[in-house]
This record gives C-alpha cells, sequence and structure tokens, in this order.
C-alpha cells in the first residue's frame, strides 16, 4: 500500500506509538496505545486531539464578491438555508442527487466574504468536481490543499484551546473564526463530532505538527484515533457517510430533516430548487416508507454493521440491515443504526441474527449518549 | 505451555488441557467487550467454534484445539471481559476440555517457536 496518502501529522502519529490503518486513501491512526476504550473515555472526560486532516477543506467564493451570491449558488446543491446562515456560522448539511440520495455530508461556514466547507475525505474529489461542475458560472471553487485540520474535542477543549488562543473560549457552538497563533492564521469552528464540546481547527501544514504538541502539552488533553473516532460518534448518534448515508438513503430517511430548514420546504421563501427537492420535498409531507433509527440490542454482545433485523423472535422476515454497530464504552452496551419501516417506534422490539441466534433489540431515541455542547 | 497458530495458549492442569489467548492475541484484538461461550459438556472436534471475542473492533471465534470435550468454561469472563485484556495468560483461560491422549500436544509450539512466530 505505497500509494496511501498521509496528513501533516504524519510522523507524530509514529512518534506517539499509533497503530496505522488505511482510510479513505490516508494511512490514519486507528488507535494509540492507550487503546480505543480508554481513548473513547478520556475525550468524555477530559480533551481528545483527533487528525482529521485527510477531509477535505474547500472554499467556495462568489464572482460577484458578495458571500450571498456563493450561498444562492451552493442552496443549488443542498436542501439547506445557505442563505440564512449568519456571517462566522456554520452548519450540517448535505450534496443530494436528482433521486434524493446523498452524494456527501459537509460542514458549510459563513466566512465574511466566502463559504468555507468541510467535506469527507473519501468524496472529496467528487465533491470538488460536482461544485465546480455546477457552480463554475458564478463561483470559484478552490480546494485548500496546505491546511491540516484538528479536531480538539472533549469538556476540558475549551481551556486547552483557549490557553493558546484565548478568543476561543468566548464562541458558541457553531460559531467559526478566524484567530492568530503566534503569527499562524488559524481558522477555527467550535463544533466536531463526537457529541462533545469542542473545535475543529484549520491550519496551515507548516504549523499543523507544532499545533498539535502544544495543545498535547496541555493538562488533559490526548491523542485519539480513528476507532474512538467512530464509537464517539455513534454514541451521539451521528451518521457515517458510505454507512449510514449514501446515494440510496435520502436526507428525509436518514432522520436528517432538522437541517433541512424551512425556507428549503414546501411553502418556504426559496422551497425545493436541490437535486432529488420533488421526492424529499414529497417525502416530508407523507413521512418516509423507512427511517433511520436508534437500536440498542439486549445483553453485551456488539451487532455490528451488516447484521440482519428481523421482525419476530422465530421466523418472520427480515426489515432491515444494521448499517453502524457497535459497543458504547459510555453507554457501557451495544448500540447500532438501521433503516427499518416507518410504521415502527421507538421502544419496539425487533430482532437481530448474531451468528444465527435472534438477539432482541429495542428501538431507542438518540443520540445514545447526552451530547455536550456549548450553546 | 504449548501454543497454536491461532494465537492459543494449551496448558495441562491434570489429565485436563486449559486453553486461552495469548498476550499477542490480546493487543491485536483491543479491548475486549463480551466473550460468548458454549456450555460445558460439549464434545467437539478439533478446528470447532467454543467461544466468540467480542472487542471494540471486531469478533474473534476462539476455535477447539484438539479433539474433545469441553469440560469446564470460565464464569469469570461472562461477568469481567476486560479480564482476557488483564491477565490473557492466566485469569482469562476460556475453557478446560479432556483429550483422547495428552501426547497429542506434543504437535504445538513451544514458547520460543510461537515468540519466532509472531516476530
Amino acid at each position: 500500500m505505497t500509494d496511501l496518502k498521509r496528513t501533516g501529522l504524519y510522523d507524530l502519529h509514529l512518534r506517539l506509538g499509533a497503530k496505522m490503518v488505511p482510510f479513505a486513501g490516508y494511512d490514519m491512526p486507528v488507535q494509540y496505545p492507550m487503546g480505543v476504550m480508554k481513548e473513547h473515555l478520556h475525550t468524555r472526560s477530559a480533551a481528545g486531539l483527533f487528525d482529521v486532516g485527510h477531509m477535505g477543506q474547500v472554499i467556495l467564493r462568489a464572482k460577484s464578491g458578495q458571500v450571498e451570491d456563493a450561498a444562492l449558488a451552493l442552496e443549488r446543491l443542498v436542501p439547506v438555508d445557505v442563505l440564512g446562515l449568519g456571517v462566522n456560522r456554520q452548519r450540517y448539511a448535505m450534496f443530494t442527487n436528482d433521486a434524493g440520495g446523498i452524494l456527501d455530508d459537509l460542514m458549510v461556514a459563513n466566512r465574511g466574504d466566502h463559504l468555507f466547507l468541510v467535506v469527507n475525505a473519501a468524496c472529496k474529489q467528487a465533491d470538488v468536481a460536482h461544485l465546480k461542475a455546477h457552480l463554475s458560472d458564478d463561483c470559484e471553487v478552490t480546494e485548500i490543499t496546505d491546511r491540516g485540520l484538528l479536531a480538539l474535542q472533549g469538556p476540558t477543549a475549551e481551556a486547552a484551546l483557549s490557553a493558546l488562543v484565548p478568543g476561543a473560549a468566548a464562541m458558541r457552538f457553531m460559531d467559526v473564526g478566524s484567530f492568530d497563533w503566534q503569527g499562524i492564521p488559524l481558522w477555527i469552528s467550535r463544533s466536531g463530532y463526537t457529541g462533545e464540546d469542542g473545535y475543529e481547527i484549520s491550519v496551515p501544514d507548516t504549523h499543523v505538527t507544532a499545533l498539535a504538541e502544544a495543545l498535547l502539552a496541555r493538562t488533559g488533553v490526548a491523542p485519539i484515533g480513528l476507532g474512538a473516532r467512530d464509537s464517539l460518534r455513534l454514541e451521539a448518534g451521528m451518521c457515517l457517510y458510505g454507512h449510514d448515508i449514501d446515494t440510496t438513503t435520502t436526507p428525509v430517511e436518514a432522520n436528517l430533516t432538522w437541517a433541512i430548514q424551512k425556507a428549503r420546504r414546501t411553502g418556504g421563501a426559496r422551497e425545493g430548487g436541490f437535486p432529488g427537492a420533488s421526492r424529499i420535498l414529497r417525502e416530508l409531507a407523507e413521512g418516509p416508507s423507512r427511517r433511520r433509527v436508534g437500536l440498542r440490542p439486549e445483553g453485551r454482545a456488539p451487532l455490528r454493521e451488516g447484521v440482519a433485523i428481523l421482525d419476530a423472535a422465530e421466523g418472520g422476515a427480515q426489515i432491515g440491515t444494521i448499517c453502524s454497530g457497535g459497543f458504547g464504552p459510555s453507554i457501557e452496551g451495544p448500540m447500532a443504526m438501521a433503516y427499518l419501516p416507518s410504521s415502527l417506534k421507538e421502544g419496539d422490539t425487533v430482532w437481530g441474527d448474531l451468528r444465527g441466534k435472534r438477539v432482541p433489540v429495542v428501538i431507542s431515541p438518540m443520540p445514545f449518549h447526552p451530547t455536550n455542547y456549548k450553546r | 505451555m504449548k501454543f497454536t497458530e491461532e494465537h492459543e495458549w494449551l496448558k495441562v492442569e491434570g489429565d485436563l488441557v486449559v486453553v486461552g489467548i495469548t498476550e499477542h492475541a490480546a493487543e491485536a484484538l483491543g479491548d475486549v467487550v463480551f466473550v460468548d461461550l458454549k456450555d460445558a459438556g460439549l464434545t467437539v472436534a478439533k478446528g470447532d467454534e467454543v467461544a466468540v471475542i467480542e472487542s471494540v473492533k471486531a469478533a474473534s471465534d476462539i476455535l477447539a484445539p484438539l479433539d474433545g470435550e469441553v469440560v469446564e468454561v470460565n464464569p469469570a469472563l461472562g461477568d469481567n471481559p476486560a479480564l482476557v485484556n488483564e491477565d490473557p495468560m492466566g485469569k482469562a483461560w476460556f475453557f478446560k476440555m479432556k483429550v483422547a491422549d495428552l501426547s497429542a500436544l506434543d504437535g504445538f509450539m513451544d514458547e520460543d517457536a510461537y515468540k519466532a512466530m509472531i516476530g
């Protein structure tokens, strides 16, 4: 696997004793010597530092110079109110296709004179091509390839980052801003993908290692790998693209309707006008035939991706398949997500097929572990 | 103590063979969260599944190293699966089995050969 790409933190990962694995074309740390379970719990009780430099960073700038024009252009590709996003604010979005499926999910920030997008590593080439193909008449699409991205997550993230960047403490959940650290320009958002308070920090590659080391030197900050990142996001009920959402799932089926603001819905100021609008608006009105739900299997055995979900303890029919599943260190038990018929409700019991044994599984609210954001 | 290519250790205790997984295997599995053991009394052939270990990463099978009868399984693993990470070579034994001929153990690796295999 000599063709794997590396982030700017590769050498630091090796120095920290990380176990490296291929992920989305990158050689990435899956865990450090602490191990997945302790890394997960450490992030919930103190602070975890994640290398998310494999993700795509994209600037969208309107040729008119007006950020509103970039927002209106991007709205042609996402079912999200981008125009209503205030300066220095960020929100979650997804690119849809003509069938209403999801091409990728992303974060969109209004940085005053341009939009800043963070997209998934595995999709970034396709996303940039998609943006260029559809928005080049109005916008310049620039992929940022000389900056790393760090996520600092957990209850002591604020103390750790504000020791280096004092202004970070005053930010609220989903605020973004430009800051200076020893003369280095940082683009910071108060967000993340763990359910905890924290930040994502875009930093020039030339200084990503120095910033990571400075953060790791703060009390309570430990490096955390992709293994714990996955169990943290699953406990928080968040989707992983390619597993929980993809081109065959609509945002309504995926239970992401909270991300489709009123302005883009039927009767809204800018109703529709995004790929797949007819299906997505119809599903919003009539309800989808299936929906992504949370599952809590009985006992301690994790039911993982691919496990069949059935409607009876014996016999019966398969009604879905687990798309993400594992053990939640903070909830001390197994958890999973699956798409199940909308007729099923929270509290209903279904059954997972674990190596031929039917395990009772209760449809449960998400997040599985309460989120802890700084509102 | 003897070792299998599947990273199990085998120890003779009276006329029984005690089976567990090596420290190397426990470390590779990561944090163990659940151990699914078959019931004692099971007659097994070499290669039959006797237990499944679920870690935060994946599920792995523990196979019978020899033909025989599983006469005892370790109840402590059900209550505290993390024992597999804490003491894989000691308290976290998986099962004890009765085999026809204890000399069959001679065919397995000794500690030096196992260490050479895992590098």
